[in-house]
This record gives C-alpha cells, sequence and structure tokens, in this order.
C-alpha cells in the first residue's frame, strides 16, 4: 500500500534530503506567489520576469530572471514559426494527422525540455531555498506558480500541528 | 462532540482498509476508490466521449444533421451518378469525389472531437492571489465592483484585458468565454452549431480545412450531377434524366458554404477571428490609428501562421487522473474541517523521520512534471480537485505514515467530488 516510491535522481536527493532534515520537521507551506504573463508582445507565452518582493528575501534577483528568461525562451521556440514547424504543418496536413500517432509534436517536444529544466532548476536552486516552482502547465499556462515553505524551527511542530487539532477541538 | 464521534468513525474505517482484505462494509468504499479521471469532474459544459478522448458542445443535433446531409448527399451521388460518369466520362470522377469525401470527414471530425483551446478555471490559491491584487489596487471596499480589466499594449495597441467571472482568470488577449460550453476559449472564433463545437486555436485550422474541401466536395458533385443530367437527357429526354438522377445538392447550400470559406479566408489573410471581425476591433472605422496588432505584416506570413503554425497541446488534460495532491494555503477564516482534524491527528501517530521522508517524496512528486504521467504517484495528502472545490486549505504539510496515506486521500477526495458534481448538476439545472 505504499504508494511512494523515489524517482531516482542521483545524489541531488541526498542533497536535498539532507537539507531537509535539517530543518528537523516537515516544512510548511507558508505562501504562493504567481507569476503572471506577459502579453506585450501579442499571445506567444511569455512570463514576466519582474521580481516578486516576496522572494526577496529568500533567492537572489539575478538567478530567478535567469530562470523565467530560460524558460521564456523555451516557450519562444515552442511558439517559433519558421521553416520547421511549416514542414511539420504541411506533412501532417498531408498524412491527415496520422503521422501524430508515432512522432511528438515540437511544442511537445519542448514541453518534455521545459519540465526537465524546471525539475532541474528545482533540485539545483530552488528546493534548497525553501522554494517550489510548479510547470506553468499544470496551471494552463497562465502563471509560474512558486510555493514558499517556511522553516518553522526545530521545536515547532508539535505546537504546529497541536494548533491545527485544537481548534477543531471545540 | 458529535464531530468527534464521526472523526474517530472515519480513523478505524481508514486503517482498516489499509490492513485487511475486503469486508463486505468496506466494498461500496473499495468501488469508489477506482481513479477517476480529470474531464469527469470538469467544470465546463463540454460533454466527454470515449473516456475523454473526444470533447464535444452540450447540444450535438446540429452536428449528427451536418453528418446526415454529408453522408446522404455524397452516398446518393456515389450511387446514382458515379456509375454513369465513371463509365461515360472516366473513372477519375469517383475517385476524386471519394478522396474529397473522406477529407470533408476527417476534417469535421477533428473539428469537432479536439479540444479548441479551453483555458482551465484558475484554481483557488490564484483566484485569492488575483482578487488580492485587484483590492490593492483599487484601494477601495466600496460596495460596487468595479468593472476588472487590464489594459496592456501590444505592438503598439492598447487592448483591454478582461477578468473571467467564471472561469476567475484575467482572458489573455482573443480569448473569449463560449456562453454555450461555458469556458473560456484561446483565440476564440465561434461556436459552430453545425460542427458541435468551439472554434478556436487548436482546431481553426481543421475547420477551415472542413469548409474549403465542404466547398470543393459540393461544387464537384453539384456540377457532376448537372452533367449527368444533361447526358442523360441528351438520351433519354429530361424528365427522364431527372428521373434517373435524383438532383440532391441545393444550390443555395452550395453558395453558403462557398460564401463562408471566403470569409474565412479573409480573416485567415488578416489574422482576425470572427468574434474580432464582428465586433469590428480593428476596423478602420473605429479610428484612425486602429489597426491589427497580430497581424504579421503580409497575406502569406498570415495564412501560413494561421495554418502551419505549431499546434499547441491541450490545457485542460482531459485524461489525466485526479491527483488529490494540491496544497492549499489556509484560508484567512475558520474553514478548519474535520479533515484538517484527522490528519493532524494521524500525524501525531508517525515518526519525525518519515514526516521528513514523505515531504521530499512530496516535493519530488510535486517537481514531477505532468507530461511524465506514468512516473507520478498519487501523493495523497490533502484533497483538493483541481477545479477548486470548495475544501479549506491546511496549514502543514504534516503527513499521516506511508500505511494510512493511501486510505486518507480517498473518503475526502469522493467527498469534493461529490461536491463537485453536485455543484455541476445544480449550475445543469439552473441553465
Amino acid at each position: 500500500m505504499q504508494g511512494f516510491v523515489p524517482t531516482a535522481t542521483d545524489g541531488n536527493m541526498a542533497t536535498e534530503f539532507h537539507n531537509l532534515q535539517e530543518l528537523r520537521h516537515s516544512a510548511s507551506l507558508a505562501n504562493k506567489i504567481f507569476i503572471q504573463r506577459d502579453y506585450s508582445e501579442g499571445t506567444t507565452c511569455k512570463f514576466q520576469t519582474k521580481f516578486p518582493s516576496e522572494l526577496e528575501s529568500r533567492i537572489e534577483w539575478t538567478l530567478f530572471e535567469d530562470t523565467v528568461k530560460t524558460l521564456n525562451n523555451y516557450y519562444a521556440e515552442a511558439e517559433k514559426i519558421g521553416g520547421q514547424s511549416y514542414l511539420e504543418g504541411c506533412l501532417a496536413c498531408a498524412t491527415a494527422y496520422l503521422i501524430f500517432l508515432c512522432m511528438e509534436t515540437r511544442y511537445e517536444k519542448v514541453l518534455k525540455k521545459i519540465a526537465k529544466y524546471i525539475q532541474e532548476q528545482n533540485e539545483k536552486i530552488y528546493a534548497p531555498r525553501g522554494l517550489l516552482i510548479t510547470d506553468p502547465i499544470e496551471r494552463g499556462m497562465r502563471v509560474i506558480e512558486i510555493c514558499i515553505y517556511e522553516d518553522r524551527g526545530s521545536s515547532g511542530s508539535s505546537s504546529g500541528s497541536s494548533s491545527v487539532s485544537g481548534s477543531t477541538a471545540r | 462532540m458529535h464531530l468527534g464521534v464521526s472523526e474517530s468513525m472515519r480513523e478505524c474505517e481508514y486503517s482498516q482498509i489499509s490492513t485487511r482484505s475486503s469486508t463486505p462494509m468496506e466494498t461500496p468504499y473499495k468501488k469508489r476508490t477506482s481513479r477517476k479521471r480529470k474531464w469527469e469532474s470538469f467544470p465546463g459544459r463540454s460533454k466527454f466521449y470515449c473516456d475523454g478522448r473526444i470533447m464535444m458542445a452540450r447540444q450535438t443535433g446540429v452536428f449528427c444533421l451536418t453528418l446526415v446531409l454529408i453522408l446522404v448527399t455524397s452516398g446518393l451521388f456515389f450511387t446514382f451518378d458515379c456509375p454513369f460518369l465513371a463509365l461515360q466520362l472516366t473513372t477519375a470522377i469517383p475517385v476524386i469525389g471519394g478522396v474529397l469525401f473522406l477529407f470533408v470527414l476527417g476534417t469535421l471530425l477533428r473539428t469537432s472531437f479536439s479540444d479548441p483551446g479551453v483555458l482551465p478555471r484558475a484554481t483557488p490559491d490564484e483566484a485569492a492571489d488575483l482578487e488580492r491584487q485587484i483590492d490593492v489596487a483599487n484601494g477601495s471596499t466600496g460596495y460596487r465592483p468595479p468593472p476588472r480589466t487590464k489594459e496592456v499594449v501590444i505592438n503598439g495597441q492598447t487592448v483591454k484585458l478582461k477578468y473571467c467571472f467564471t472561469c476567475k482568470i484575467f482572458r489573455p488577449p482573443r480569448a473569449s468565454h463560449c456562453s454555450l460550453c461555458d469556458n473560456c476559449v484561446e483565440r476564440f472564433d465561434h461556436h459552430c452549431p453545425w460542427v458541435g463545437n468551439c472554434v478556436g486555436r487548436r482546431n481553426y485550422r481543421f475547420f477551415y480545412m472542413f469548409i474549403l474541401s465542404l466547398s470543393f466536395l459540393t461544387i464537384f458533385i453539384f456540377a457532376f450531377v448537372i452533367t449527368h443530367i444533361i447526358l442523360r437527357s441528351h438520351r433519354n429526354g429530361f424528365l427522364n434524366a431527372l428521373k434517373d438522377s435524383p438532383v440532391v445538392v441545393c444550390f443555395f447550400s452550395v453558395w453558403s458554404i462557398v460564401g463562408l470559406s471566403g470569409f474565412h479566408t479573409y480573416l485567415i489573410s488578416s489574422n482576425q477571428t470572427t468574434n474580432e471581425d464582428i465586433k469590428g476591433s480593428w476596423s478602420s472605422k473605429r479610428g484612425k490609428d486602429n489597426y491589427n496588432p497580430y497581424s504579421h505584416g503580409n497575406i502569406f506570413t498570415n495564412c501560413c501562421s494561421a495554418l502551419c503554425g505549431p499546434l499547441p497541446p491541450s490545457l485542460i488534460d482531459r485524461r489525466g487522473f485526479i491527483q488529490s495532491d494540491t496544497l492549499q494555503l489556509a484560508p484567512p477564516t475558520n474553514g478548519i474541517t474535520m479533515y484538517g482534524a484527522t490528519q493532524s491527528q494521524q500525524s501525531h501517530m508517525c515518526d519525525q523521520d518519515q514526516c521528513i521522508q514523505s515531504t521530499k517524496f512530496v516535493l519530488q512528486a510535486a517537481t514531477t512534471p505532468l507530461l511524465q504521467q506514468q512516473t507520478s504517484e498519487p501523493v495523497i495528502l490533502t484533497t483538493s480537485p483541481e477545479n477548486g472545490g470548495s475544501l479549506p486549505g491546511r496549514t502543514s504539510l504534516t503527513l499521516a505514515g506511508p500505511c494510512t496515506s493511501l486510505p486518507l486521500g480517498h473518503p475526502a477526495s469522493q467527498d469534493s467530488l461529490h461536491e463537485d458534481s453536485v455543484r455541476g448538476l445544480v449550475k445543469l439545472s439552473s441553465v
């Protein structure tokens, strides 16, 4: 009945575990912030690079901007209208779109790259700082959701959970 | 007190499910623990078939009519006219007719069955965040809610983004909310009853190819039916010819479809949607400086980008399984229910180490992308379905140990799904 099987991600898991274990109890979700879309260039997928104030104490501005800019570049690559996309479109039309039964569209390939990139960023940069980025595709490409976890301190765990149970014991 | 009793009852049920084989009491629960797909709790009014593979509007009667008309007309043509024409003229006629017919059917089905580009509704946290931002921006606590619009400058044109109260998002430019399907659709063109679906970003090219090929097909059939009649009347006389070859295709339907194809060709070449054209959003009548900011400048690029551009994937993930794993923030009010209490009570039972381990797994699983679904596991933590059930958030991530984690989620998730389905039913009945 154990549903949890850790996906193997080499040594990073150990580092993350070590970081979390240092907190001596489970992290608590303190806040979620949302990076909205930037529509100044039309309907192409692009996110705002404005640095949210809630992250000021958590992460350097350059790291954050780097992540968002890389994501924007990936999306621009996926939606690029050029020779390759025309070729793919015409080929698909000629085969009555049956070709997509065996082949992935370029967009899907780029989305997989993005997913991998986000996972890598989470492991290396964001999780050690108590942050977690959610892939925008899971939010309908509307926002980049960043969860902020709070370190409640070594003695905080029992008081934290008892406050939850205490409020219902009426 | 009453709450406490039911809580303890729930606890017993959880442990029974986890450790023992099925007993008569838990059979109803066992059935409900089968995973549900996301389309089953989709908040809009779209209908799904084939386990979420096919998505259509609620009213599909006119679509059936379209299918019948096309099939009957083509059927009659192939049965009555083609044998004569193949013999008299060339066998290429039924072959070309057949290819056109198959192409028409293929594009029609593709337009009708695919997701037009529906935008999923905002999660409760997103909606709350937006509300907060709007309140801050307005700065007033007036009773009359101000109109919620955002202005954005796209390629030099000021475009207003409207807030959708149903989906709780600011609609991207060119998106619109379809009242028939109750969804926001990206690059919304129009809702076509003939096709039984909205026409939006993801299926516009199929729609265009459908009407284009249908106009070719109708002209083709009309022309060759006339040819057939003329050829026969040379032999048997006009009235006899009419008797042998039923003239099925109505003159007016040919012209209406050809007219529609012409209209959409114009729209594609100027990169506009039907919605924008009808409203006159980019017409020069509105102002001298009014121009279409989305147009690429020349007709060729506009056409290519509309027809051969990249096809974005569906954003709503109809066939994914509902994972009750979304970590919700605690609401500012007294929203703590017995689920939270049960959870925290069970958390006392588990080790500190197990909690940490589980948290790590949660973070791991939460970063597991949607596309790699074969590796994702249901992270049973709290229960809140994607479409924003009204369950309050949890303040902490404290988990039950693995032995009780699986059953913890399910009764609660059933209730939340039940809540959603009730809400859905209420919505449908109120239409």
